[in-house]
C-alpha cells in the first residue's frame, strides 16, 4: 500500500477538525469556544479545495471565518463571557 | 472514506452540544457545527477519483473527467442560509438577556410559570 | 443522568448512520443528472463555469429565493434590535500600525471583491463570494477608525436598485422570450469576458445586493454597543 503525502495531510487535518470541535464544546470560556468554531471553518475550507470544489471553498472561507465569528464576538460582549 | 466518518462525527458532536448544554450561546454554537458537518457530507458524496474541478478553462478538457457539479451548487446556497439563521438566533439571545438578565435556560423557563 | 441518556441515544444514531454510509463506495462515477449539465453547458449558455450556469441559469429561481431569505434575515435582525435613541459607536482608535495598514489595504480589498463577482462565469467565484469580501473590507475600516461612517441612505439605494434589476431581467425574459429568467442576449465566444448572455449582469446585481446587505447588518450590530 503506497502512502502518499496527500493521504497523510488528510488524516492530520481530520484529527485537527475533531479536536477543535471537542474543544469548542467543552470550554467554559465562551471566547475560546468561538475561536474553535472558526478553526473548524478554516479546516473545512481546505477540505473543500482537496475535494475539487473551488467555489464552495471560497464561500466557506469568506463567510464562515470572517462574518460568523464577528457576530458571535459582538453577542458575547453584550452578555456574559464565562459560562457558570 | 475518512471524509464520511469525520462529517458524521461533527454532526454527532453538534447534536450533543444542543442536547446537554445549559448556556444559550453554547446551543447556538452547536447549531453552527451541525451546519458545517452536513455541508462536508454533501460534497464528499459527489467526488470522483482522479477527476478535476468542473470548469472548462481549456478547450481540451473532457466532460467525463470532472466531478459532479450539482451538490456544489446546492451547498453554495446552504452556507449562506446557515449564516442567516445564526445571525437571527443571536439577535434573539441579546433580547432575552436584556429581559431576564441571565443566560441559563433552566432559570428562564422557571421565571415564566 | 441527562448526559448518559444523550450519549446512549447519539451512539445508536451514529452507529446506524456510519453503517449505512460505509456501503456507499467513495469516489465512483455516478453522474446521471450531472452528465447532462456538463455536456450542454458550453453550447447552450456560453459560460465555462458549470456551477455558475447551474446556479444562475438552470436553477435561477432558487437563487431568487435565497436572495429573498438573506434580505428577510437582515431586516429581522434590524427590527429585533431596534432602539429609539440615536447612538454613536464608542470604540477606541486602534494603534498606528493598524490604522496605516487598513488605509493601504482597503481599496485593494474592494477591488478584489468586484473582480470576483464580475468574472463569475470564467473563474471560481460569483455574487455571494464577492459580496462577502466587500463586507469584510468595510469591517476592517470600522474596527480601525472611530469616525468612519457609511451613510444608510446610500446602502438602501444600492440594495433596492440591485434587487429591482434582478426581477426586471427575469421579467424581460418573459416578455421577449418564452420563460422567466431566460437567456435572451446573444452568447458570445466562450472563455472571453463579454459572453454568456445575461449571466454576468445577474451576478453583478446579486454581488452588489449581498455586499450592501451584509455591510448594513454589521453597521446595525456595531452601533448597539455602549
Amino acid at each position: 500500500m503506497i502512502i502518499s503525502a496527500l493521504t497523510i495531510l488528510v488524516y492530520v487535518l481530520a484529527a485537527i477538525l475533531i479536536i477543535a470541535a471537542l474543544f469548542a464544546v467543552k470550554q467554559k470560556d465562551l471566547l475560546m469556544a468561538v475561536i474553535g468554531t472558526s478553526a473548524i471553518s478554516v479546516v473545512l475550507s481546505i477540505f473543500f479545495y482537496i475535494l475539487q470544489a473551488p467555489d464552495v471553498a471560497l464561500t466557506e472561507a469568506a463567510i464562515g471565518v470572517a462574518l460568523s465569528t464577528i457576530i458571535f464576538v459582538i453577542t458575547i460582549k453584550k452578555t456574559e463571557r464565562y459560562e457558570e | 472514506m475518512v471524509y464520511y466518518i469525520s462529517a458524521i462525527l461533527l454532526i454527532l458532536i453538534g447534536m450533543y452540544a444542543v442536547l446537554t448544554k445549559k448556556n444559550i450561546i453554547k446551543i447556538v454554537i452547536g447549531l453552527s457545527i451541525i451546519d458545517s458537518g452536513i455541508n462536508l457530507l454533501l460534497i464528499a458524496i459527489g467526488y470522483v477519483k482522479d477527476a478535476t474541478a468542473p470548469i472548462f478553462s481549456d478547450s481540451s478538457l473532457k466532460a467525463s473527467g470532472m466531478v459532479d457539479p450539482v451538490p456544489q451548487a446546492l451547498v453554495l446556497t446552504a452556507i449562506v442560509i446557515g449564516l442567516g439563521v445564526t445571525s437571527v438566533a443571536l439577535a434573539l439571545v441579546i433580547r432575552l438577556y436584556d429581559h431576564h438578565k441571565t443566560l441559563n435556560i433552566d432559570k428562564i423557563r422557571k421565571l415564566k410559570w | 443522568m441527562r448526559k448518559v441518556l444523550a450519549v446512549l441515544l447519539l451512539a445508536i444514531v451514529g452507529y446506524y448512520m456510519i453503517d449505512s454510509f460505509l456501503k456507499i463506495p467513495f469516489g465512483e462515477n455516478r453522474n446521471t443528472v450531472g452528465d447532462y449539465y456538463l455536456n450542454t453547458t458550453v453550447k447552450e449558455t456560453g459560460s465555462v463555469n458549470t456551477v455558475t450556469s447551474i446556479v444562475v441559469n438552470y436553477r435561477g429561481f432558487d437563487t431568487l429565493g435565497e436572495v429573498t431569505v438573506l434580505f428577510l434575515a437582515t431586516t429581522g435582525l434590524a427590527a429585533i434590535l431596534f432602539e429609539n435613541k440615536k447612538r454613536k459607536r464608542r470604540l477606541q482608535h486602534a494603534s498606528l500600525i493598524v490604522r496605516v495598514g487598513a488605509h493601504l489595504i482597503y481599496p485593494l480589498i474592494i477591488l478584489l471583491g468586484a473582480y470576483v463577482f464580475i468574472h463569475g462565469h470564467l473563474t471560481p467565484g460569483g455574487g455571494f463570494q464577492g459580496g462577502a469580501i466587500i463586507a469584510t473590507g468595510v469591517l476592517l475600516m470600522f474596527m480601525s477608525y472611530r469616525s468612519f461612517e457609511v451613510s444608510h441612505k446610500l446602502l438602501v439605494y444600492f440594495e433596492s436598485i440591485a434587487g429591482i434589476a434582478f426581477v426586471t431581467i427575469g421579467l424581460s425574459g418573459l416578455i421577449w422570450g418564452t420563460s422567466f429568467l431566460e437567456n435572451i442576449l446573444p452568447l458570445g465566444i466562450p472563455n472571453s469576458l463579454f459572453s454568456a448572455g445575461v449571466i454576468p449582469i445577474i451576478y453583478i446585481a446579486v454581488g452588489v445586493k449581498v455586499g450592501a446587505e451584509l455591510t448594513g447588518l454589521l453597521d446595525n450590530l456595531l452601533k448597539t454597543i455602549k
